[in-house]
């Protein structure tokens, strides 16, 4: 095995076994903690229902039961029981990301480019919302929103007689604290991203009589596409299963999204089969979405080597 | 003698032409583009500021300011947030996870990270792959799973473990342990195995070699591990929640995410949201700086690089 050492290996200096007894530890953690989580979910979602209404897992394979997931299939296609949930995460996750695009480009190509002497205290300022629970952040803007908030007051004085109610269940509210809670996830790693672009190459673009508008939609938004994929995925993943950003902005069932649908279904009542099922139609878009990201990712990398 | 033979003098910039300037090409000094980040950074950072001045706050409204006083802190005697029993539980439940992770996910995963970066063979692929499970999964899906397993599995060790403090933590430590894998063996891999052999080509042991080179090398990836899993463990709700069984385990995050709606809920709420804020950051804080003393004895550290690589961390 010699052959394919890399940085941080050591090959020859110890015993085969010895790093192989690292591992084992773990790895039984995540055998124990993640591989048979996941297979209950399955044994739930293809099990059956008792009398008491409580779920009866189906451990053998040969005795699944494809009912409740052909259920939760059928809801999320439109006309379904759950397309609204599943209408509302699609377009409040769409909205968000290109809130936080918008937002957040302009951001991180400032710092990247442009900070000089400031560099350092925006990027400090740019980590703390990291270290600021997510749920402290969302319970400042229901102060903010609250009915005699500061938002409110503020619309009054510049001349709206009626200012909107804010927190039930207005979808403007959750796209806006979804977008609030998930920014920083998408920021740093688009200037992590800029920050890596070699200025030689924006300097060639210019010398070669490229315009600015012209080298950054040429040289720079390309060069930076990797980076706003990752970002992306880094924030869609947790968004697909949020429910309590919508719990606590609105609150309402208009409202609701995916994530609320199988937290009502596994913690609200009877119907833990269902939810089992929900979360691997949740798992089954996920992977779609992950499958495009990885060949993106792949084609980009070929792109540009 | 005043200039005959200058060339055409510029008009004297005023505000007007400055703005007029501004309007041709906003572009040309990225004057719109600072403004768009500190008004960003305004945006990002002002609610959580008013919600901690809130927690100061005279009366019993969450929205409008009454007056600065210190009651929702120490002064009320039943509803301030060191005095409220539920509160102040809430507040020990949660440094109590926060330790409880720490102590475990740290050791499990840096032992793994080990393992990750220099086991080659059959089965490293899946457990590479296993790691990164946990990073990919929303953490609902992640918490709905160990739920069911834990309440529709009766076998060992799954029976052993009720909704609670134990189940808690090991919800955690699951999560966590990925993030610890990941800082470690970034770490690995820019150390590099030099250090190491020559350690072994002098004569020291395997266990010589790691105790007395890897570990203090990997000294700095490991209190950064320390510091992301109590800051995980601490900030987390999803899975804290689901495995919570009773008021008894309830943290700080789950007390927010039930009362913060509620309308005879108090600004000790706030109060207690502060306190969860200042523990993170004095953890940040203290962090940073042991890696700044570390960094300046041995490899010189850009401030820049270390902020952004802390960051990068939790992202």
């Amino acid at each position: 095995m010699g052959d394919r050492l890399g940085a941080g290996e050591v090959d020859v200096t110890y015993p085969r076994w010895y790093w192989r007894a690292f591992a084992f530890p773990g790895v039984i953690w995540l055998c124990l903690f993640v591989v048979v989580p996941a297979y209950a979910v399955l044994a739930v979602a293809m099990g059956s229902i008792d009398q008491l209404l409580q779920p009866v897992p189906t451990w053998n394979p040969i005795d699944w039961n494809v009912g409740f997931v052909l259920e939760a299939f059928k809801g999320v296609v439109p006309g379904g029981q759950y397309w609204g949930a599943v209408r509302n995460t699609l377009l409040f996750v769409a909205a968000s990301l290109a809130l936080c695009f918008a937002i957040g480009y302009p951001v991180a190509y400032y710092i990247a480019r442009h900070a000089r002497r400031t560099k350092a205290l925006l990027l400090v300022l740019l980590v703390v919302p990291f270290w600021v629970s997510y749920l402290m952040r969302m319970l400042a803007w229901i102060g903010l929103l609250a009915p005699d908030g500061y938002v409110n007051q503020v619309l009054q004085h510049v001349g709206f007689a009626h200012p909107p109610d804010w927190l039930n269940g207005n979808p403007l509210s959750v796209i806006i604290a979804l977008t609030y809670g998930y920014i920083p996830y998408f920021i740093l790693p688009v200037y992590a991203g800029l920050d890596r672009i070699d200025q030689s190459l924006l300097e060639a673009s210019r010398d070669l009589g490229g315009s600015p508008i012209r080298t950054f939609l040429r040289v720079t938004l390309p060069l930076s596409w990797p980076s706003i994929l990752a970002g992306s995925a880094l924030i869609v993943l947790p968004m697909f299963g949020d429910y309590y950003t919508n719990d606590l902005i609105s609150g309402s069932p208009h409202t609701n999204m995916l994530g609320n649908s199988v937290n009502l279904l596994i913690q609200g009542g009877p119907q833990k089969n269902l939810g089992a099922a929900m979360v691997l139609v949740l798992m089954t878009i996920l992977a779609v979405g992950m499958a495009y990201y990885l060949w993106e990712t792949a084609r980009q990398s070929r792109r540009l080597t | 003698m005043t200039s005959v033979g200058l060339p055409a003098r510029r008009p004297p910039e005023t505000a007007l032409s400055r703005a007029a300037a501004w309007i041709r090409n906003p572009w040309g000094r990225p004057r719109f583009l600072a403004a768009a980040t500190w008004l960003y950074l305004a945006w990002a950072l002002l609610p959580v500021l008013a919600a901690i001045l809130f927690s100061f706050n005279d009366g019993r409204s969450r929205s409008v300011w009454q007056g600065f006083s210190i009651r929702w802190w120490w002064g009320d005697p039943t509803f301030s947030v060191f005095h409220d029993p539920t509160l102040t539980h809430a507040l020990t439940h949660s440094l109590e996870l926060a330790v409880l992770d720490m102590a475990i996910a740290t050791p499990l995963g840096v032992i793994l990270a080990l393992g990750l970066a220099r086991w080659r063979g059959r089965g490293s692929g899946t457990a590479n792959f296993l790691m990164l499970v946990p990073l990919v999964t929303p953490e609902l899906a992640m918490a709905v799973a160990l739920l069911l397993v834990f309440t529709q599995l009766s076998i060992v060790p799954f029976a052993l473990v009720n909704l609670g403090t134990t189940a808690q933590v090991i919800g955690q430590v699951t999560f966590s342990l990925s993030y610890v894998v990941v800082i470690v063996r970034s770490r690995l891999a820019s150390i590099g195995p030099e250090y190491e052999e020559a350690a072994r080509d002098l004569g020291a042991s395997p266990r010589q070699a790691l105790r007395t080179v890897l570990v203090p090398l990997l000294f700095p990836a490991i209190l950064a591990s320390m510091l992301i899993c109590f800051a995980l463990s601490i900030d987390d709700f999803v899975v804290t929640q689901y495995m919570s069984s009773d008021a008894g385990t309830t943290t700080i995050p789950m007390y927010l995410y039930a009362n913060a709606r509620g309308g005879s809920t108090t600004p000790a709420i706030n109060a207690l949201a502060t306190i969860l804020v200042l523990v993170t950051l004095i953890g940040v804080g203290a962090a940073f700086a042991i890696l700044r003393s570390f960094g300046r004895r041995t490899e010189a550290r850009d401030t820049t690089e270390a902020v952004s690589g802390l960051a990068a961390l939790e992202a």
